[in-house]
């Protein structure tokens, strides 16, 4: 399978390509070639996954092949990074989900960035952050995927801050590089830690491989109390929070937002803020022997964000934005699903299958509501939803697209999320009741939220529009019908005999109970979200916001989670910490180097003088000094 | 009358060679002292040789050769003066600093 | 001190040496100033007839009062060297020269008077240094001959004739 590494180097050679060459082209055709190459990526991502999961199994699971690797680095006797390509079934799932969403999302900004300045330099950031992407998920050790991680976080930047005449676009690239970079220093110690104890960088000796003596040995070890293990393994979850904008890191999502739409669906709803998910998940053995309390403060942070975000999605008027706090809700519930697993057998360990489902399902359906999202904006040229409304009748296809998705994340049958959410609620229950009941009602408000956005873009009163909103070109529907295509039909992948914590078989069997309990909530809280918003006037919502406007208000602005930030930043951090550093860098550190300096300069312009370069100058120093020198000897004599 | 009133000459000449050399502005007048400088020490060579060494010839050599050499010293810095009058329209020891910047 | 015939001419030399090297430096014209200079050069080459060194003297005439101060004559009409020599020259920096100048002639003053030479030959019967000593001593390889530095003079004067047509010739 020594192909894939086409699908490594494709998008880099179109990268460089178009970041060269592409303002000498005609922006069309640079978005083609980008195009072709990526459905050329996405094609042999494709058949790497059907003749992976086509191979024969050893033991009953599938065999972890690297068809490529090279010595990059060599650090010691031990430690030496690589650049490789690891499959094994989750990365070759990521591989079919990057490359295809990537792909919806070129095609798609064919239309939807027709004629924006800077159309080659768009092309060559998203086959920059395709190839970073792709090469995040098949890294074979924890460094090459740290460095892909940046290079994920640098393209990020890069497109959020497209548009980078606009103030607000660069503050909001700038957050969210600062803030995942905060994160990333986490991630960079805990990778130290590791591979210290384990003496390796590499995924495979990590996981039952070489190095379970030495983790073995070091998994006695503590540091204040805690065990170095766990340290390490929890701080490689604080960079997993910060790209999957966890509770407290997620304030720089909602910002990144200011990018382009197609860019929201494909970095910032499909793939990069997964890369957390898909490390916790990369990391999971490791997590479940040795740091199993880690898991369960990833349980919870992964459950507070997930209700946090939906309540904020709430009362969010930017459409994008609700999608945003969406997107962060709904990866709290892969997170959780990943910290209720609780072993690696079929059973303890049905979380971890169930988010690799979620993550599955959700990319499909959150970049096809983003890219619907994108479409809506294209039409009506703003984010606001109260500038929409009533667009079903103009926009058909992707009013039904947009359905579909917002049917599938609210966990109606048959669409694929009904079936990856039942999986992490069945999890949730059996890792304990409480969870369960919490993760339900966020499910539900998740159905109330995406039905309020639903119903008041495309029911509710008409705005007033310049001119009439009408349907987007192919190139932007197209996609949204493959991708609603396969959010129809995803939930019937049997994805048990796929991936599974143990890599064993495991049939997907709806628990009656959990699937009953879930669709009737999502069922009741869209009733409630028609109820609310489906007529031209809404009396309801309007009473409710006027009676608890102190919660209104503040979900609306966000918890004032920014603010905290902003006071932390500004007033403790830059006051008390900055000021001072910059006032003793300013007059001590610079005072001592200018003291030195002018001191050199006074010198300088003193002694100057000895090399004026005038012979009889010199001669009378000459002279000064023999006769100096001859009066001394004869007083001495 | 010893070898000391001879020194005397010469110390004269000497002190005389060295004020002018570095008193003076123009270049040629320069050379003009150094010529005073170096007859100086001839003499004193010619007469340390003649008291204090009789039965040799160090010294008296030594004046010849050196007078010699001042000569061709004389050629070329009288050369190389005329060259650098060509070039700055000018003998004065100060104004000859293009080399310098 | 006697007063010899010897010591009179001695006396007449070094007060004609001493005055016409200091007017050397101190005249206001160029060419007055070489024309004192070959007057040192003369009392020097007088020097060297008193102390008998007949052939220096004769030699100190032709090279010096006869190549070096026809040189400089020519250097002088070559150049516009007509100007006042003091000028530019001020009192407040003369002063510490001289100064320094005058004890560095006390210092040397001190010296000659304090040290005891020891002369070796009389000086009063001085006699003339015969020429074909000279000749031998100045081609010979012995002990106390001088083929060597004779001939090494003559290679650098030799340069010197290279150097100084490269140096003044005209581009």
């Amino acid at each position: 399978m020594e192909y894939t590494i086409l699908i490594l180097l494709l998008p880099a050679i179109m990268f460089i390509f178009l970041g060269l060459a592409g303002h000498k082209l005609k922006p069309k055709i640079a978005g083609i070639f980008g195009t072709i190459s990526l459905g050329i990526v996405t094609l042999l991502s494709l058949i790497t996954a059907w003749e992976y999961f086509t191979s024969p199994r050893v033991n009953g699971v599938f065999e972890k092949i690297i068809p490529f690797n090279i010595e990059w680095l060599r650090l010691g006797e031990f430690l030496h990074i690589d650049i490789g390509i690891l499959l094994d079934p989750i990365s070759v799932m990521m591989l079919v989900v990057i490359s295809l969403v990537s792909f919806m999302v070129h095609l798609y900004s064919m239309g939807y960035m027709h004629g924006e300045k800077g159309f080659q330099r768009y092309y060559a950031f998203l086959s920059l952050f395709t190839f970073s992407m792709l090469g995040l998920v098949v890294a074979t050790n924890i460094f090459q995927t740290y460095i892909f991680w940046e290079l994920v976080g640098v393209s990020s930047y890069l497109l959020i801050g497209f548009y980078y005449t606009k103030p607000s676009a660069i503050a909001a690239s700038k957050k969210a590089f600062i803030v995942t970079r905060f994160a990333d220093l986490g991630f960079l110690i805990g990778i130290l830690v590791l591979s210290f104890y384990g003496q390796t960088f590499g995924f495979i000796d990590l996981m039952g491989g070489n190095s379970d003596l030495a983790l073995q040995g070091a998994a006695q070890k503590s540091f204040l109390g805690i065990g170095v293990l766990s340290w390490a393994l929890g701080l490689m979850f604080i960079g997993a929070a910060g790209k999957s904008a966890m509770f407290p890191l997620h304030i720089w999502l909602p910002d990144a937002m200011e990018g382009p739409t197609p860019v929201s669906a494909l970095i910032h709803a499909a793939t990069m803020v997964v890369a957390g998910v898909y490390l916790v998940a990369r990391m999971f053995p490791l997590y479940i022997v040795y740091a199993p309390g880690v898991l369960e403060i990833i349980a919870c942070v992964g459950a507070f964000t997930a209700l946090f975000a939906a309540i904020i999605a709430c009362v969010q008027t930017d459409i994008k934005r609700v999608l945003a706090f969406s997107t962060i809700s709904q990866i709290g519930f892969m997170m959780v699903a990943l910290g209720v697993s609780t072993s690696m057998d079929a059973h303890g360990g049905l979380g971890y299958m169930a988010s690799m489902f979620h993550l599955f399902t959700h990319a499909m359906f959150k970049a096809l509501l983003f890219l619907g999202a994108g479409s809506i904006i294209h039409a009506v040229h703003s984010n606001e939803m109260k500038d929409m409304g009533g667009l079903r009748k103009h926009m058909p296809i992707t009013h039904i697209t947009f359905l579909i998705a917002c049917l599938a994340i609210a966990g109606i049958p048959p669409f694929s999320g009904f079936f990856s959410k039942d999986e992490i609620l069945a999890a949730a229950f059996k890792f304990s009741p409480m969870m369960g009941w919490v993760m339900t009602v966020i499910a539900g408000i998740t159905a109330f939220y995406m039905f309020r956005l639903y119903y008041n873009i495309f029911w509710a009163k008409e705005a007033k529009h310049e001119h009439k909103p009408h349907e987007s070109g192919f190139s932007m529907t197209i996609p949204l019908m493959v991708l609603a295509l396969i959010t129809c039909v995803a939930g019937f992948i049997p994805f048990g005999h796929f991936i599974t914590a143990n890599g064993l078989v495991y049939d997907i069997h709806l628990e009656t109970s959990v699937a009953l309990l879930s669709v009737g909530v999502a069922i009741i809280s869209i009733l409630i979200a028609t109820i609310f918003y489906r007529k031209e006037t809404q009396p309801i919502p309007e009473m409710l916001a006027s009676k608890f406007r102190f919660i209104h208000k503040s979900a609306y602005k966000r918890f004032y989670i920014d603010e905290v930030y902003q006071f932390i930043t500004h007033k403790v951090i830059f006051a008390c910490i900055s000021t001072p550093i910059a006032w003793f860098d300013r007059h001590i550190v610079d005072g001592f180097m200018n003291l030195m300096a002018t001191a050199t300069q006074k010198l300088s312009y003193l002694i100057r003088n000895f090399q004026s370069g005038r012979v009889q100058q010199y001669a009378y120093v000459f002279l000064l000094g023999i006769v100096v020198i001859v009066g001394l000897i004869l007083l001495i004599l | 009358m010893g070898v000391e009133l001879y020194l005397v000459i010469s110390t004269i000449m000497l002190c005389a060679g060295i004020y002018g050399f570095l008193i003076r502005k123009n270049t040629l007048a320069m050379l003009i002292s150094v010529e005073l400088i170096l007859n100086a020490a001839d003499i004193n060579f010619a007469v340390f040789n003649k008291f204090l060494f009789p039965n040799q010839l160090e010294g008296h050599f030594f004046t010849l050769f050196a007078i010699g050499i001042v000569a061709a010293e004389t050629a070329i810095a009288i050369a190389i003066i005329i060259n650098i009058y060509r070039n700055v329209q000018s003998l004065d020891v100060d104004k000859i600093d293009k080399m310098k910047h | 001190m006697d007063i010899t015939l010897q010591n009179v001419v001695f006396i007449i030399v070094a007060i004609f040496i001493s005055v016409f090297s200091v007017l050397t430096v101190t005249t206001k014209k160029i060419m007055r100033s070489v024309t004192y200079l070959l007057f040192v050069l003369l009392g020097t080459a007088a020097i060297y007839f008193l102390l008998g060194y007949t052939f220096l003297g004769a030699v100190q005439i032709m090279v010096y009062a006869g190549g070096v101060v026809v040189l400089l004559v020519f250097s002088i009409f070559l150049t516009k060297a007509d100007e006042n020599l003091n000028i530019g020259i001020k009192i407040k920096k003369v002063l510490p020269i001289l100064l320094t100048v005058l004890i560095g002639g006390g210092l040397i003053f001190f010296i000659i008077f304090t040290h005891n030479f020891l002369p070796m030959a009389s000086t009063d019967a001085i006699e003339e240094l015969n020429m074909k000593t000279i000749g031998f001593a100045l081609v010979g390889g012995g002990k106390n001959q001088y083929i060597l530095p004779f001939e090494a003079i003559g290679v650098l004067l030799l340069a010197c004739i290279i150097g100084g047509l490269l140096i003044a010739r005209k581009r």
